[in-house]
């Protein structure tokens, strides 16, 4: 038994230390807005904070992340109003919706380092996440949009 | 209207546009709650209507009053539900994969209801005929035919229920109904100034019968439809509460996942499951017709324990099979079968005898998985009077009937709840709930199977290769003389039909999907033969998002391309020079071209294509500018797009649908391939399956052609003509032309 | 339950295996370790040091190029991956410090561990990064001799004086450096053994630290 302090709630979590988080995540802590994709770090849609940290939490072992705090997209703000939250509705991003999780909490992380993302910042900071419904460029609106919003808030 | 704009330029709604019932407040002040409304109804049948009216109630005498008659809501058809608060809820039996159904469909439903967008909120329809879209006579989400077949049934029902709710106060009022208007979630009648939310109306309105044939809006006076309208379904998909059919949560849940063959079509010959059962969190294994399943009370468990299964395999006819020896058996079918006549006009041979130079080329696609991001997955609860299954699904009334049909049950007892889907694409039609069924069954527990992305991309329904001899000659002049195309490739009827329609394909029938996109040639030739070759590859393939257009748009477009260039024309005028006849064709690439710039200098090294192909009645014109470097990489820089797809209900979603359904077509033109290896499928996850990420995204223009034309698809129009836009574009930047997809660095490099 | 206890015990099984193998006596003195195997025999007797130190330079550069240690040490700042050495997929960068940009540091998916299973990241107990911006140590793209005279400029290693400060975390067993000799999950290795390299990196600082051309 570990505890697991994610979105600042503690769980008392018995898996095998190797487990992924991302399985913690979703199911013992119920948290299922964190989404499965390929299980090998190819497509990010398993994305959260790991210590303030982006992670791919299909291959973060569910001990490298016992006594940090784990940050989902439920925990990114109390009530989705994060700036990047509001600028994806703004920009009408979401089609399937399944990768953007993973691009909001990656999103956040290029926030939080770099209020005036450029172009190519967006391109470093966005590319490990794979949306098979094409909506890069309005992610790139969005993030756009939030970082003229006030950011990281 | 004007839909000529520029990505994101367009007017958009918003809720709160509408001042109309929020101004003069002070001259037309008569809030009349529900349970005053009633009292006045009653006073109104003794010819005396108390016109001071109960200005300002407090919202909990409200209450009070709706506990002494508490009809909480009214549904007066299968897709409309009001609340007594006034919000409107639209029950969408389409299911939403991205597309918007989950916008589009309630849109059309206010506009004729005439209520305000803020109070408007969707739920997922259980599967029923009522929900059957007329376009293919059952509930499928497919074919890119939602609003298509849905526009004109949705707006009849709500004009339907509005005209009630108009009747029932005007009957209360004692006004003549034509007298009175709905506008906002109310009614209002002008003379009296009077109005009354509709929230008040439940009651009065469910004993009105519902009019036969209810007057339809004028469109001038659309409020939604034609405008950019904000989805209903993004605050749920960027805050992580949305519903998946992966995140689906059931009491005493269990996770499974299957272990399936490597070859494709083999069985389970000998499993040794020993070390699978000891694994920790294990409840069961199950050999099942699709492999050995893992059942265990996570999925991380049921992954241990399928890693743990000792498996050999019956690989049954498929061992040794290779895409080299199904392209051979591919060349050797088109030589010497037979085909089935797709399209015939005038005379081949005729048109060879006049042709003063003859163009011939072989253009082959492969097969590509739909790599949705959500991998397949259904939840399952077989009980003994009943089942209940969780999943996204396109098709709820069919996976409704299989699972009947697997249990002996009456289609009633099989509850379907559709979630939303992470990735449709025609993937997701249904056949991965059986399983999920069987396990729930066998294991007496409620179960969920969940496909890893290897499973996923190994054991999809393929979008089918192709390969296609072509044949052209032009005249002196450069005028197509005849145009001929043969396609070799399977038949997705007969590989789905089967299990999911109950259908098979005849052999000697065309099956449409094969040569959907080649038979329409549109452009002028007097003579024209397109014939199909049935292939059995025996690989399970299926409608993958454009289906046949997916590859004929690429042979068509680019060997138009080569004709073009044999007859030494421009591109786009050659393609406009051939199409008189079809102006809508033409419009788009016309408009396209325009925007693109075509005929206008690039820099060094770049080359410009287009392309133009209608699919699902949407007419789409790409243009795409690309550059190639030293090691044969391609660049596509900026693709513009052009489309006409008759009226629109949200603008901005048609915009979205066109950048996507594109970004799914370069997808596969740069990298998409699914190759076979003795008998399985080579690809495993998005290392060798690789997909557009953020630093390969063109820019993107969309453009809308102003159109009063039936209502055409938008899901599926864009990706077709992206693969001979860039394909052609490659060809103007380096000369070399490109037969077979995917693109490869080797052929352009140097 | 740290991962690296067990990984450290192995190697440390192997290197003695491999010594073994090799018939080396570590000494642990000043005086240059030979490789019979791969130089030939050497003795003291007058032999041109700097012959010496740069046939050992050549041969440490086979590792220095393989798969295992140049994938990291790219010519420009996306690393490359897999034996085929293609650029590292999803746009890697460098980033300033080597450990990549925002919410794609090289940790966002290495772990400190070297994860079981085909095509997942590799890791070591050490955060997976590259040289940093400012001293970027190229490896691919160079001949040896300009990777050796690299490798003694302080403008290009980061700021050690002399080529025996700069090997230091070879010597030292740099967690980074010792993975490339068990990379796991199929990937191949260096051309030699650890042993064989350090002693190799070693006889080309004791001689000299001399470049080929």
């Amino acid at each position: 038994m570990a505890k697991l302090s994610v979105n600042r709630k503690q769980y008392d979590v018995d898996a095998d230390p190797n487990t992924p988080l991302l399985w913690v995540i979703r199911d013992d802590c119920g948290l299922t807005g964190t989404k499965f994709g390929c299980g090998v770090a190819q497509c990010g849609a398993c994305t959260v904070h790991v210590g303030g940290e982006a992670r791919r939490s299909c291959v973060t072992p569910f001990k490298a992340a016992v006594g940090k705090e784990v940050t989902t997209i439920e925990g990114i703000s109390p009530d989705s109003t994060h700036a990047l939250q509001k600028a994806w509705i703004e920009a009408d991003v979401p089609q399937c919706g399944y990768c953007q999780s993973g691009q909001i909490m990656s999103a956040a992380i290029l926030l939080k380092e770099n209020s005036k993302p450029t172009d190519a910042d967006i391109d470093a900071a966005m590319s490990g996440i794979i949306c098979r419904c094409g909506t890069y460029n309005r992610i790139r609106d969005a993030i756009k949009k939030a970082a003229i919003a006030g950011g990281a808030k | 209207m004007n839909f000529d704009y520029p990505f994101g330029s367009a007017g958009s709604v918003e809720a709160e546009e509408e001042p109309q019932n929020t101004q003069n407040t002070q001259t037309r002040k008569e809030e009349i709650d529900r349970r005053s409304f009633l009292k006045a109804t009653i006073l109104a049948s003794g010819a005396l209507f108390v016109t001071s009216g109960f200005p300002m109630r407090s919202r909990a005498e409200d209450k009070l009053g709706i506990a002494e008659n508490p009809a909480a809501e009214f549904r007066p058809n299968a897709f409309i539900k009001i609340a007594l608060d006034g919000k409107v809820t639209i029950t969408v039996g389409q299911a939403e994969m991205g597309q918007g159904v989950l916008t589009s469909l309630p849109m059309i439903v206010a506009d004729e209801l005439e209520v305000d967008w803020k109070n408007v909120s969707y739920e997922h329809a259980p599967p029923g005929k009522e929900y059957n879209n007329p376009a293919f006579g059952a509930q499928i989400t497919g074919g890119s035919a939602s609003i298509k077949g849905l526009f004109d049934p949705l707006r009849k029902s709500a004009a339907g229920v509005r005209e009630m709710l108009v009747a029932a106060a005007a009957q209360a009022w004692g006004v003549p109904a034509g007298e009175c208007r709905a506008r906002n979630g109310e009614v209002f009648h002008p003379t009296s100034r009077r109005t009354v939310k509709y929230g008040m109306l439940l009651d009065a309105a469910a004993k009105i019968t519902p009019p036969a044939e209810p007057k339809l809006k004028d469109p001038k006076d659309f409020r939604y439809i034609g405008k950019s309208v904000k989805r209903l379904d993004s605050p749920e998909k960027v805050n992580g509460t949305g519903v998946f059919g992966i995140d689906v949560k059931v009491p005493g849940l269990l996770t499974a996942t299957i272990a399936r063959s490597p070859v494709i079509g083999g069985k389970v010959a000998t499993v040794d499951d020993t070390a699978a059962k000891a694994v920790k969190g294990v409840r069961g294994v199950y050999k099942l017709d699709s492999g050995v399943a893992v059942v265990a009370d996570n999925y991380w468990a049921a992954t241990k324990g399928r890693k743990a299964l000792k498996i050999t395999w019956d690989e049954g006819k498929m061992a040794g099979v290779t895409s080299a020896s199904l392209l051979a058996s591919d060349v050797a079918a088109a030589k010497s079968a037979k085909g089935i006549e797709a399209k015939k006009t005038g005379d081949v041979a005729a048109g060879k005898a006049k042709a003063a130079k003859t163009i011939e080329a072989v253009y082959f696609t492969p097969y590509l998985a739909h790599a949705t991001m959500e991998p397949m997955n259904a939840t399952a609860d077989v009980r003994a009077d009943g089942a209940e299954v969780w999943s996204g699904i396109q098709a709820q009334q069919v996976v409704q009937g299989m699972v009947a049909k697997e249990l002996g049950l009456t289609p009633e007892k099989v509850k379907v709840n559709n979630t939303l889907l992470g990735g449709g694409f025609g993937r997701r039609l249904g056949d991965y709930v059986i399983d999920a069924v069987r396990l729930s069954k066998l294991s007496g527990k409620p179960v969920k199977v969940v496909w890893t992305r290897e499973d996923d991309m190994d054991h999809d329904y393929f979008r089918p290769s192709a390969y296609n001899v072509m044949s052209a000659g032009i005249d002196a002049a450069g005028k197509p003389v005849f145009w001929q195309h043969r396609l070799v490739t399977p038949s997705i009827m007969a590989s789905l039909g089967p299990g999911l329609f109950g259908f098979a394909q005849p052999p000697d029938r065309l099956d449409d999907s094969a040569t959907e996109g080649a038979h329409n040639l549109p452009y002028d030739t007097e003579n024209l033969f397109v014939d199909w070759v049935r292939t059995e590859h025996g690989v399970p393939v299926g409608f993958w998002r454009s289906v046949g257009s997916s590859h004929t748009a690429f042979s068509t477009e680019c060997f138009l391309d080569e004709v073009a260039h044999a007859a030494g024309k421009d591109p786009y005028e050659y393609r406009m020079s051939l199409l008189a006849k079809h102006p809508r064709h033409a419009g788009a690439l016309k408009l396209a071209a325009e925007k693109a710039g075509w005929g206008k200098g690039l820099a060094k090294g770049m080359g410009r294509g287009i392309a133009v192909h209608e699919s699902f009645g949407s007419y789409v014109a790409e243009v795409a500018e690309v550059s190639v470097d030293k090691d044969g990489h391609v660049k596509v820089h900026r693709v513009v797009i052009a489309c006409d797809c008759g009226q629109v209900v949200n603008p901005d979603t048609v915009v979205a649908q066109m950048e996507g359904g594109m970004v799914y077509g370069l997808t596969a033109v740069l990298y998409g391939e699914i190759n076979i290896e003795n008998g399985g499928v080579k690809q495993r996850n998005f290392y060798d399956y690789k997909m557009l990420r953020m630093n390969e995204m063109p820019k993107v223009e969309v453009y809308i052609v102003p159109s009063t034309e039936k209502h055409g698809g938008v899901g599926e129009p864009g990706t077709p003509p992206i693969a001979p836009a860039v394909v052609n574009a490659i060809f103007a930047a380096t000369g070399k032309r490109i037969r077979s997809l995917p693109v490869r660095p080797e052929e352009l490099r140097g | 339950m740290r991962f690296s206890k067990t990984n450290n015990l192995k190697l440390a099984v192997i290197g003695i295996a491999v010594f073994a193998l090799a018939g080396f006596a570590w000494t642990g003195g000043l005086a240059p370790r030979v490789d019979n195997t791969l130089v030939g025999t050497l003795g003291d007797s007058g032999l041109d040091r700097e012959a010496v130190s740069i046939a050992a330079f050549n041969e440490t550069a086979k590792v220095f190029f393989s798969a295992r240690c140049a994938n990291c040490h790219p010519a420009g700042d996306t690393p490359t991956q897999g034996d085929e050495m293609t650029p590292h997929t999803q746009g890697v960068t460098r980033g300033k410090d080597g450990r990549g940009v925002y919410g794609m540091k090289c940790t966002t998916c290495h772990q400190n561990e070297n994860l079981d299973g085909p095509h997942l990241p590799p890791g070591t107990t050490k955060d997976w990064h590259m040289p940093p911006a400012p001293h970027k140590m190229p490896f691919q793209g160079l001949t040896a001799g300009q990777l050796c005279r690299n490798f003694k400029d302080p403008k290009q290693n980061g700021g050690f004086k002399t080529a025996k400060e700069a090997m230091e975390h070879v010597h030292k067993r740099d967690a980074l450096v010792m993975w490339a000799w068990e990379p796991g999950n199929g990937r191949s290795v260096p051309p030699m053994s650890f042993e064989q390299f350090d002693a190799k990196v070693k006889e080309w600082v004791d001689n000299g630290a001399a470049c080929p051309e």
